[in-house]
């Protein structure tokens, strides 16, 4: 029998995807016992042990100079500016997505101009924005802003075009104006297609904030994994970086969660 | 009076004439079916009735009013495919004509009115068949119920004129013979005046009280589209009841035309 066609049984999937991942845990297990035995202090490969003392100190322990718990801090402050970012960047991409999408005059103006902007890479404007905005809370929702929306209202532009001409001819002869058109037909029909493009958009959107915490900042996951990084503390940055992981899987998940509750008929689209 | 008056019109891409001199009259309660070769212009035709394309010449009125270049009220129309909104329920779906007449702005209806609007809904859905699966979304109907739909979703709003563009192309024959008797009953019963685009000659002479065929009526063998096509034939069928035609055999077609389709 060809490769191709060989499927897995129902049921082994979860044994299957657990194998790469238990594979890489027992690699990083061997070689960290043997730096560690080679030299106790090592702070390159920290046991498994070490690590679940440094989440111990930075979840379950107020931190002694300001009494927080560091790691539910820097996950609400880095969740804040995530949620707000993206939530500002959908509704943008949504609304300019959409006109582009349905009125021929609009697109005519604003359609060249959001290819354009698409292509600046954020990262390389982040000084403009520090400047602009100052270090605080609002230079990082427009750099997430500024990283996504472009490519949300593209996405948006050319969903709305892919809907059936039928549909749009069969709205008019139903005597809908241009107004009910987009309220009645365009947008619940985007609306779950706004969801995945968003789930789509939410790599890079991590990247863009902790980018920005990186460089400049007080709290937040990056912030740490970039302070912690003087002291050579991987039993911090390692399971800071499998938190922010889950946390994207977590976000990931109740999206497509949304959109199958919410959107029943999407499903059987796609 | 006649409905639709089309006078010489004609239709040309760049390079190419698809429709030339067409001119005819279509009267109140007229089904007419047009069949011809595909390519030979007759969906361009339908288009343009609908108002998603204009004529490069001449002019089409409705009630002698000139046409707009957009699709409005007074045309219905039903697609091959993709007619209804895979979002709205079967219900919805019929009822959402009658919504954004109600309300401009919200576009949705509410109290009384919605009340009114879902009786209404629901008696049109009755009279095709689709009452049991009002609740259901358009995917989860097989073709024949979503023509069906497609159909009372346009007719709920009482349209001049009802377009139908090879409604039935992709069904199965089964099902194709329940909506040809579907169609000549609303025909029939509400006095719906019908044009409807086919490639499958037979169904044209068996639905149509009026079949006209596409075909070019010149051709220059070293460059087939320098002229378009115009009417070949305008049959009127006479009928007894319920929509029989009194001549169904397609013998009736001129021999060379049967090989068109």
């Amino acid at each position: 029998m060809r490769v191709i066609n060989r499927q897995p049984r129902q049921g082994i999937s979860t044994i299957t995807a657990a194998i790469p991942l238990v594979l890489l845990m027992i690699v990083y297990m061997i070689f960290s016992e043997a730096r560690l035995a080679e030299n106790p202090d090592d702070k390159l490969l920290p046991g498994v042990g070490t690590m679940v003392d440094a989440v111990q100190r930075m979840a379950f322990e107020p931190n002694k100079r300001t009494g927080d718990y560091l790691l539910w801090a820097d996950t609400q402050a880095s969740l804040s500016r995530l949620g707000i970012g993206m939530s500002i960047s959908a509704l943008i991409g949504l609304c300019i997505g959409v006109l582009n999408g349905v009125i021929p005059w609009f697109s005519a103006f604003w359609s060249p101009s959001v290819r354009i902007i698409s292509m600046i890479p954020p990262m390389a404007i982040l000084p403009i924005l520090f400047i602009l905005f100052g270090l605080g809370e609002l230079s990082k929702y427009v750099l997430i802003i500024v990283g996504t929306a472009p490519f949300i209202m593209r996405d948006m532009e050319q969903r709305v075009r892919e809907l059936p001409r039928e549909q749009i001819i069969k709205a008019q002869t139903l005597d809908a104006t241009s107004w009910q058109l987009i309220v009645r037909v365009v947008l619940p029909q985007v609306m779950p297609r706004l969801l995945d493009s968003v789930r789509l958009s939410l790599g890079s959107a991590w990247l863009f904030l902790i980018a920005a915490e990186a460089i400049a900042s007080t709290e937040g996951l990056g912030y740490r994994i970039f302070l912690v990084r003087r002291y050579l503390s991987m039993d911090v940055i390692l399971p800071y970086v499998i938190w922010i992981t889950l946390l994207a899987l977590i976000i990931d998940f109740s999206l497509r969660r949304v959109n199958a509750v919410c959107f029943p008929w999407f499903g059987a689209n796609r | 009076m006649s409905l639709i008056n089309v006078h010489s019109v004609w239709k040309s891409y760049e390079d190419k004439t698809v429709l030339e001199d067409l001119n005819f009259n279509i009267s109140e309660g007229e089904f007419v079916t047009i069949v011809g070769a595909s390519g030979c212009g007759k969906t361009t035709f339908l288009r343009m009735i609908l108002g998603e394309e204009s004529p490069s010449r001449g002019s089409i009125e409705i009630d002698g009013t000139p046409l707009v270049a957009e699709p409005g009220r007074d045309r219905g129309v039903v697609f091959q495919r993709y007619s209804v909104f895979p979002h709205l329920t079967v219900l919805q779906n019929v009822m959402l004509g009658l919504e954004l007449a109600h309300s401009r702005l919200l576009c949705r209806s509410f109290g009384r009115k919605r009340k009114d609007h879902i009786r209404q809904s629901r008696e049109m859905l009755d009279r095709v068949g689709l009452l049991s699966v009002a609740d259901q979304y358009p995917d989860a109907l097989s073709g024949g119920m979503q023509q069906r739909l497609a159909l009372s979703q346009t007719l709920i709003i009482a349209p001049r004129i009802v377009l139908l563009d090879e409604p039935f192309g992709a069904l199965d024959p089964g099902i194709r013979s329940d909506m040809h008797k579907l169609v000549s009953e609303l025909h029939q019963d509400l006095g719906l005046t019908i044009v409807m685009v086919t490639h499958d000659i037979s169904e044209g002479f068996l639905l149509g009280t009026r079949v006209m065929v596409f075909d070019k009526l010149r051709l220059d063998p070293h460059e087939p589209d320098l002229y378009g096509a115009g009417i070949t034939y305008d049959i009127p069928l006479t009928r007894g009841a319920r929509g029989v035609p009194a001549s169904p055999s397609t013998a009736s077609v001129p021999q060379h035309m049967e090989g068109n389709t």
